[in-house]
């Protein structure tokens, strides 16, 4: 049995990993295999599979993974995902924001004349929703790649990202509008392995509130 | 669905439709296009399908067939000595995100005993599904029982207000629990107050879970849950699993619930519970208890099964 009761867990590789790792390590989770195989998903002697953040909650749901490491920002993104969201793990915390190119406020200027903005992201559900709630009309550009780039090319006259110490904003000339939404990182579990390894489930979250 | 697959989900349904009718519950029918009036009585999933005849009246495809039994059961069956047993096979409609197991339309396979009220109408449900399972032949099948009054009554006793409840009710039934511990901190409580209210929802396991909530403002509902318990056989008992966070988001569930669990399956197999003023918004006040198997489901977990050691 691993530390973790026999659980399977899904890990975010990316900015999340390595506390990620670092909460696992306090569970008695051996993570150097982890650490040193940059190319291998899956660590099945200790119940650990690796993955990109946005694809946690999809194992998860379906019951491949138990538990399940991601981001707040991942989550409100997928929120039709029957997932239970049970602890705030605190780290990898971000700000879901409105930027746009700094001086002249070029969104607010195309909403006044042209009665709508267009607005570049990652994020289509979570920034749809936000406008929606303040009552604005919006055009969303979904991007897969680097969204400080559309402002920049008159593609949007904002955008709505993630941003943890806003650097890569200021370097592209960005300055943030609005904040959305603080997000951290959550530990999400399936909805039938929460009730039928309860035991094994409160135990992981016992340790990881108390560490 | 080719040959090989009906033939697979006929298996299931003829050893379902086997159980249940050597126990006495008729099998019944009602059309899946219904009146949208008949079909929204503010009761249960509303129709995603509509759609309009040629006179300009709205038809609905059913969601479930809890809500047609009852008005039948309400108007049919308007002076039938009770307790009335049904069971029915038919297929409901909900707008979902399809994907395997929840398609837009799928088959149902369920039980509605009317006229029995509490514990024993529910202790017999509790029974009739484990047969039915059993029948299926899933193995390592469980049951999470819960109530669906439970909360509200913690709620009642804390003295939450109806507009201060809605969003804890909202972190409920999206299942985060974090999004309920910060809305439960922002109502300002005691700290064992705010215990009760974050803690209870995360309750499940064995009777240790009973104990650990009584005393408390739960108290009813976990009496109700204990009776319920011991009037099951041994082999019905082991298989639940006391829920104290279960709850399902139709309005019609007045006490017990029920969902069903596999390993096999990240997604219930199914679920149902106690309405017992559903019949009378028909016009025959009546106690009743039922539940619904999803078969495309029970056929997944089934074929799971076969491949777990």
């Amino acid at each position: 049995m691993t530390p973790t009761g026999g659980l399977t867990v899904a890990v975010p590789r990316g900015a999340l990993f390595e506390p990620t790792l670092d909460a696992l390590d306090r569970l008695g989770l051996a993570t150097a295999e982890i650490r040193e195989n940059d190319r291998k998903l899956l660590f099945g002697e200790i119940g650990v599979i690796t993955m990109r953040p946005s694809d946690v909650p999809t194992y998860v749901e379906a019951g491949a993974a138990d538990l399940g490491i991601t981001g707040k920002d991942v989550l409100m993104e997928q929120a039709e995902r029957e997932v239970y969201e049970l602890l705030d793990l605190g780290y990898g915390r971000c700000t879901m924001v409105l930027a746009g190119v700094a001086g002249d406020d070029r969104a607010a200027e195309a909403l006044q004349r042209l009665g709508v903005m267009r607005v570049a992201t990652k994020y289509p559900k979570v920034a749809a929703a936000y406008f929606e709630r303040t009552g604005r009309q919006a055009e969303i550009v979904e991007v897969k790649g680097s969204v400080e780039l559309a402002p920049l090319t008159g593609l949007v006259e904002a955008i709505v990202d993630l941003t943890a110490t806003g650097t890569t904003l200021a370097e592209n000339d960005l300055v943030v509008r609005e904040e959305i939404a603080v997000c951290t990182a959550r530990l999400i579990a399936n909805p039938v392995a929460h009730k039928l390894k309860a035991a094994a489930i409160d135990d992981v979250l016992e340790r990881l509130r108390g560490g | 669905m080719l040959p090989v697959e009906m033939r697979e989900l006929r298996a299931i349904t003829e050893a379902l439709r086997g159980v249940w009718d050597a126990r006495g519950y008729g099998e019944i029918y009602t059309p899946a296009l219904e009146y949208e009036p008949a079909a929204a009585t503010g009761a249960g999933a509303r129709g995603a399908y509509r759609l309009f005849d040629e006179h300009g009246a709205v038809l609905a495809l059913r969601s479930d067939m809890t809500v047609p039994i009852a008005r039948v059961v309400a108007t049919r069956y308007a002076a039938a000595e009770p307790p009335l047993r049904f069971s029915y096979f038919a297929h409901a409609y909900r707008a979902v995100r399809p994907q395997r197991g929840q398609p837009r339309e799928f088959l149902q396979a369920g039980v509605e005993l009317v006229g029995a009220p509490a514990p024993e109408g529910t202790a017999e449900a509790l029974t009739v599904l484990c047969a039915g399972l059993d029948a299926v032949g899933l193995r390592d099948y469980r049951v999470g029982l819960g109530d669906a009054s439970l909360y509200p009554a913690v709620l009642d006793a804390i003295g939450v207000d109806e507009t201060a409840r809605a969003p804890l009710l909202h972190e409920l039934v999206t299942r985060d629990f974090v999004g309920l511990e910060r809305e439960v901190d922002a109502l300002g409580l005691g700290a064992e107050e705010a215990g009760l209210l974050v803690g209870l929802p995360q309750a499940r396991g064995g009777p240790e879970v009973l104990a650990d909530a009584e005393g408390g403002p739960a108290s009813s509902a976990v009496s109700g849950m204990r009776a319920v318990h011991a009037l099951l056989s041994p082999a019905v008992a082991e298989r639940v699993i006391f829920d104290l966070g279960l709850a399902r988001n139709l309005g019609y569930y007045t006490g017990a619930v029920f969902d069903v669990y596999d390993p096999a399956l990240g997604v219930p197999l199914g679920g149902g519970g106690r309405y017992d003023d559903l019949v009378g918004r028909f016009g025959r006040e009546l106690p009743a208890v039922g539940f619904a198997l999803a078969v495309e489901r029970l056929h997944i977990a089934l074929t799971g099964e076969e491949r777990m050691p």
